[in-house]
Parts: structure tokens; C-alpha cells; sequence
């Protein structure tokens, strides 16, 4: 008997990933988080707030920024890479809500953030944005399934409403992305000094926009490998001088900073936060920072790419700083999660990568970008709003 | 109108008897461990323990602005005009911001459940609310949890401290700390020894949040119109080259 499918290397780890991940996630159902986290008392936060939400969320920063260079500035020549952008955000956000619910002790009470308000709390604005910023990308996305269907009108009266639906979307956005920081602001005496900052919401948002470039690079990469899709290094070169004015703007602002608070006499001192903080420089700000500032690296496939990658693993471990190196000194225990969480948080990246695939292989993403891009005529008409223009 | 309650905690008087500890379980029907436990949990809501010969005691210090009341999402926790901060456990959902932000590290979480709470001191808001005071100060026999008026109390602590000088440190823990809280400690050794922070900021932590957070509503307004103007400008520039373009081209055709 022939299988339907081919077996291949990826789709076998992608399998056992998906088993480990629902064995873990039925723990975590049935025995609670005691049982199925290493979280405590003394370490209530720990992967599934560090990387599935703070870093989720802002690895999907991508959809609002190359929204906003597309219709607020007009720059319509980035329009072959929207499409694949809004997919990874509207798919990032969805994933962030879904990993929440196993983190929440009660998710089935998520809905409480709807009728109980407390406009103190940062995380009821967070909670807020990304729900509302989830309905604009869903309708920012809604275009492409209306396209595949041929469904004209809905995606015409879509198409009426985008420049007020990414303005929202780009104010939504830049509350939360910052806010996320700004969840820190409330434990001065908590997080190691490397990361408390009173302007830490301005240092999660500038890197959120520049691993939001990242992504569009580094996904641009992998659909050019896996699928063959073009490479549009033109657009995302300029994305990559994006990146670098963002993080040399970071990495003023992080030097003001830490001469402001007197941290630099810290910066040597033996100890774990410092190799940790070190690495984060170096990967996330310093590597890139020099790659990206070389005009021939900068428009090599290759230079951009690894520039990519060091911002996002710099980004991965800056929020893992925060989220787990920065407070363990001052929870008085160390942290590192179960194979339970780890593989609840593997399963729902995995998924990610699997519906990006699927999404690209049978909506018009790529194809759609392709088409275009050949023409100018969408370039030169002011009138048209690209994302209803049908094919 | 009520004036706020308070605790003063008088650790000299402390001869860790741990009846408070009993009198805590058994308020709060708290399960009896085999051990007596040694840290604030979803079981236990208060410890009496031992530094350099000196005696404690942890709880809930029901801050005047509670940074847990402040980062809750869902309004879970509230500050009663009394002094005690209740928590209305049919809100919560589970985040955990408040046991992450508390700065005195009370709130606990009933891990092992299913259907998990916060759980602290309640400060005994119910027998208060019956006209008894709370079950710690009324168990203690030495006077070293006392339960009255703050205002009274911070009072009654200055004058202790400054009647006898060699026996106190000058400092009343709970006076200050984030914006003033409603247990008070007065101590013959320094905070930190007992595990303290003794780094708190005077005013509340929920300020520095605020401090953002109020500035949203009008953030929210200056980006939205200021984003549309771009739009706005740039869109009209375009238009206008488009139609000088047009006419350009209609005027050297007319030309031919």
C-alpha cells in the first residue's frame, strides 16, 4: 500500500514533537501546573511567559511594521512581502493566545478580561491590544481567504477600511510590544540591573521592530529554500538598514541607560547575569549591528541572512534574560523548565512552522506577491489598495 | 467613617511560641502539616522564625497600595477602607502577576490543584468585619503582634522607639515601604537580617506603572491623528504628481 504522504526526516520530528507535546499538555490538564511545570512560589513565571509570550509577540512585530511602511508611507514597492508578513503575525498571535491558555491556571476564565477592568494593570492593557490587534490582523489576513474563495465583495468592503485597520493596528501594536516591558516596571527591586530600566518600554518595542525585520528576512530565506520562491533582496536589504538604525538606536539608548544608573561597574563582575548579558550583546546588538553596517554584507543573501538570525537569537535571549536570568538572583532559586514545558512550547513552534507551510503551499501568499511584483502598475496608481486588487 | 486597621508587630516581645502560627491555620481552616511549615504557601499564611536570637514573623504587610491590587488584570485583589487587601477569588484567572510584582513575596499559589487560587492573609477580614480582631494578634500573649487604629500604632511604635533607644533600630518597617502598608514592624536588628528588603522605594510601585500607563489614552489619540495626517500628506503628494504628470502629458500632446 502507498501512503498518501511522502515520509520525510522533518515531518518525522514534526510527529514526535506533536506526541511529546500533547502527553505533556495532558499532565498539564489532568496534575496541574505543579506537576507539569518547574514554576513555584518563589519562580512563578517561567518558558511559557518567557518565550511563548514575550518572545512570540514580538517575533510577529513584522505584520505591523511592514504594514504601516506599505499604507501609512506608501511605500508600495514592499507589497510582495506583505502578504507572507501578515500570515506570520496573524499566525504568531494566535499561537501566543493558544500557549497562554496553558500557562493561565484558569484559562477558562480568559473571557473575565472582557467584563473585569483594571486600567492600572499593564497586563490588562496587554491582554486588551493583543486581543483587539488579533481581530485586526485577522482582518488584515481575511483578503487572501476571500481571494482563494473568490469572494469579491468581502473582500472589497475589506479593502475600504485597511487604512484605518492598520492605523489601529500600528498604535495596537506599538502599546503592547512596549508594554511587555513595561510588565517590569513594577519590580525594581526584582530584576537583575542589566535589564531593569525605567525605559524598558522603549527598548521592547525598538527590538521588537527590529526582529520584526528579522523575521520577514529569515522567513523570506527559508520559503526561497523550501519552496523556491523569490528572493526579493532589493526590499529586504532596505529592511536590513531598517534593523541596523533600530538597533544602533537601541544600543544608544542601552549605553545612556546604564550610565544613567550606574550599572557599567557591573558589567565585569563574575557572575552568571554577566556571561549571560554579555552573550545578548554580542549576538543580538554588537554582530548585527557590524554586519548590517557593511553595504556589501548588507546586500549579500548570505551576510543578511545570518544578520537575521544573530538579531533573533539576541532578541530569544534578551527576553529570556528578563524573563528567567534576570529574576532568578532575586527569587533566591534557579529556574530551568520541565521537559514538560519545553515540549509544550517545541509543539506549538512546530505548529507554527506547519501551518506557515500548509498557509503558503494553498492561499495565494507568494504567487500572489510574484504576479505583481512584475508590473508596475500598482506602484504607479496611488488610488488602488493593493491588498483587495485581485489577481 | 472606619478608620484603617493595622498590626504592629514589636519583634523584641516576640518569645516565638508560634501561637499565631495555630491560631492562623485554624481561622483560616488552613490543613494542619506534620511539620510546621517554613515558608508562606497556599497553606500557610504566616511564619514565625529565628535570626541572631531574634524572633519574626512573615504575613501579608496589606500594602496602602497594593502592587498585586495594581497588576492584577482582572481586579482579583482590593484595598478595603479597613486596611485588610481581599482577594475575590471568582475573578482570578491564573496570570500569577501578583505572587511575580509582590515586593514582600506573600501571595502563594495552590499548585497541585486543578482549578488553582492565590492564596494570603486575609488580615481576617471576616472576623473584623464581626468586630473581632485578628486571630494572630488575639492568640499572641506577649503583645508582640498588637491589632488597633495605624494611625495609633505608628504612634505607639515611635514611642517605643524613642523611649528606648538601645533596644530599637530608628525605623518603623511598613511606615514608608511602597506608599505605607498595614503591618507595622519595629525591630532590635536591621531588616535585611530577616530577609526584608530594605531596598523599597517610599512611594507606591504601582506609581511607576502608572506613570505610563496614564499617558495611553492620550498616546492613543496623537498617534492615530498624527499617523492619518502621514497618510494623509503623503497620499495627496501623490495624487497631485500623478495629475501634474497627466496634465504635463496632455499639454505636449496638444502641442503636437
Amino acid at each position: 500500500m502507498r501512503l498518501p504522504f511522502k515520509i520525510t526526516f522533518w515531518k518525522v520530528v514534526l510527529v514526535i514533537i506533536w506526541i511529546l507535546g500533547i502527553i505533556a499538555a495532558v499532565i498539564r490538564f489532568t496534575k496541574g501546573l505543579g506537576a507539569s511545570t518547574n514554576l513555584s512560589d518563589q519562580f512563578p513565571w517561567g518558558l511559557w511567559i518567557g518565550f511563548d509570550i514575550l518572545c512570540g509577540v514580538g517575533l510577529a512585530a513584522g505584520g505591523f511594521t511592514i504594514a504601516a511602511i506599505i499604507y501609512v508611507f506608501h511605500i508600495k514597492r514592499f507589497y510582495p512581502i506583505l502578504r507572507p508578513t501578515i500570515l506570520t503575525a496573524f499566525l504568531g498571535y494566535l499561537l501566543v493566545i493558544f500557549a497562554l491558555l496553558f500557562d493561565l491556571g484558569q484559562p477558562w476564565r480568559i473571557w473575565h478580561l472582557l467584563i473585569y477592568w483594571n486600567p492600572h494593570s499593564v497586563l490588562f492593557e496587554v491582554g486588551w491590544c493583543v486581543m483587539l490587534y488579533t481581530t485586526v490582523l485577522a482582518l488584515e489576513f481575511s483578503p487572501i481567504i476571500f481571494e482563494s474563495l473568490g469572494w469579491g465583495t468581502p473582500k472589497k468592503w475589506v479593502g475600504k477600511v485597511i487604512i484605518p485597520l492598520v492605523i489601529a493596528g500600528v498604535i495596537l501594536s506599538t502599546l503592547h510590544q512596549s508594554s511587555l516591558g513595561s510588565l517590569y516596571l513594577i519590580m525594581p527591586e526584582k530584576l537583575y540591573p542589566f535589564w531593569y530600566s525605567s525605559i524598558i518600554p522603549f527598548l521592547f518595542f525598538l527590538s521588537a521592530v527590529a526582529v520584526g525585520c528579522a523575521m520577514v528576512i529569515f522567513e523570506s530565506h527559508l520559503s526561497y529554500r523550501a519552496f523556491g520562491h523569490r528572493l526579493r533582496m532589493d526590499l529586504l536589504a532596505d529592511l536590513g538598514r531598517v534593523m541596523l538604525v533600530t538597533l544602533v538606536v537601541y544600543a544608544i539608548l542601552k549605553i545612556q541607560d546604564f550610565s544613567g544608573r550606574g550599572v557599567w561597574s557591573n558589567i565585569f563582575i563574575n557572575r552568571s547575569e554577566t556571561y549571560l548579558f554579555w552573550l545578548e550583546a554580542i549576538i543580538g546588538i554588537i554582530a548585527p549591528i557590524v554586519l548590517l553596517a557593511i553595504k556589501r554584507v548588507r546586500l549579500s543573501e548570505r551576510g543578511l541572512y545570518y544578520a537575521s538570525i544573530f538579531t533573533i537569537a539576541g532578541f530569544l535571549l534578551n527576553r529570556l534574560n528578563i524573563a528567567v536570568t534576570g529574576m532568578e538572583a532575586s527569587a533566591g532559586v534557579s529556574y530551568f523548565p520541565s521537559w514538560m514545558e519545553i515540549s509544550i512550547t517545541l509543539a506549538i513552534v512546530a505548529t507554527g512552522f506547519f501551518v506557515f507551510s500548509l498557509a503558503v503551499r494553498y492561499l495565494p501568499i507568494f504567487e500572489h506577491a510574484e504576479s505583481d511584483s512584475k508590473p508596475a502598475k500598482t506602484i504607479t496608481n496611488s488610488k488602488e489598495v493593493p491588498i483587495i486588487k485581485s489577481r | 467613617m472606619t478608620k484603617p486597621k493595622a498590626l504592629l508587630i514589636d519583634v523584641t516581645k516576640c518569645i516565638g511560641c508560634m501561637a499565631c502560627y495555630y491560631a492562623c491555620k485554624e481561622a483560616n481552616k488552613l490543613p494542619e502539616t506534620e511539620k510546621v511549615e517554613e515558608d508562606l504557601s497556599a497553606t500557610n499564611y504566616t511564619v514565625v522564625k529565628e535570626t541572631d536570637g531574634v524572633f519574626y514573623r512573615k504575613l501579608c504587610m496589606h500594602c496602602n497600595e497594593p502592587t498585586c491590587a495594581s497588576v492584577c488584570p482582572v481586579k482579583a485583589f482590593e484595598k478595603t477602607p479597613e486596611g485588610p487587601v481581599i482577594y475575590h477569588d471568582k475573578k482570578c484567572i491564573g496570570c500569577r502577576y501578583c505572587i511575580q510584582a509582590c515586593p514582600f513575596d506573600v501571595p502563594a499559589y495552590e499548585w497541585k490543584s486543578n482549578k488553582p487560587l492565590v492564596k494570603k492573609c486575609t488580615m481576617c477580614a471576616q472576623r473584623q468585619k464581626e468586630g473581632k480582631i485578628t486571630a494572630c494578634a488575639e492568640a499572641c500573649p506577649t503583645g508582640a503582634t498588637y491589632f488597633g487604629d495605624r494611625e495609633e500604632l505608628l504612634a505607639e511604635a515611635r514611642k517605643r522607639i524613642q523611649e528606648n533607644p538601645g533596644q530599637y533600630i530608628n525605623h518603623i518597617y511598613g511606615e514608608k515601604e511602597v506608599g505605607g502598608t498595614s503591618v507595622l514592624i519595629i525591630s532590635s536588628i536591621p531588616f535585611e537580617k530577616f530577609g526584608f528588603r530594605a531596598d523599597l522605594i517610599e512611594k507606591p510601585l504601582s506609581d511607576l506603572t502608572w506613570e505610563i500607563m496614564s499617558k495611553i489614552p492620550n498616546y492613543v489619540v496623537v498617534s492615530g491623528v498624527f499617523l492619518y495626517g502621514i497618510y494623509w500628506i503623503i497620499n495627496r503628494r501623490m495624487e497631485l504628481s500623478e495629475y501634474n504628470k497627466s496634465k504635463n502629458r496632455d499639454s505636449s500632446e496638444d502641442k503636437n
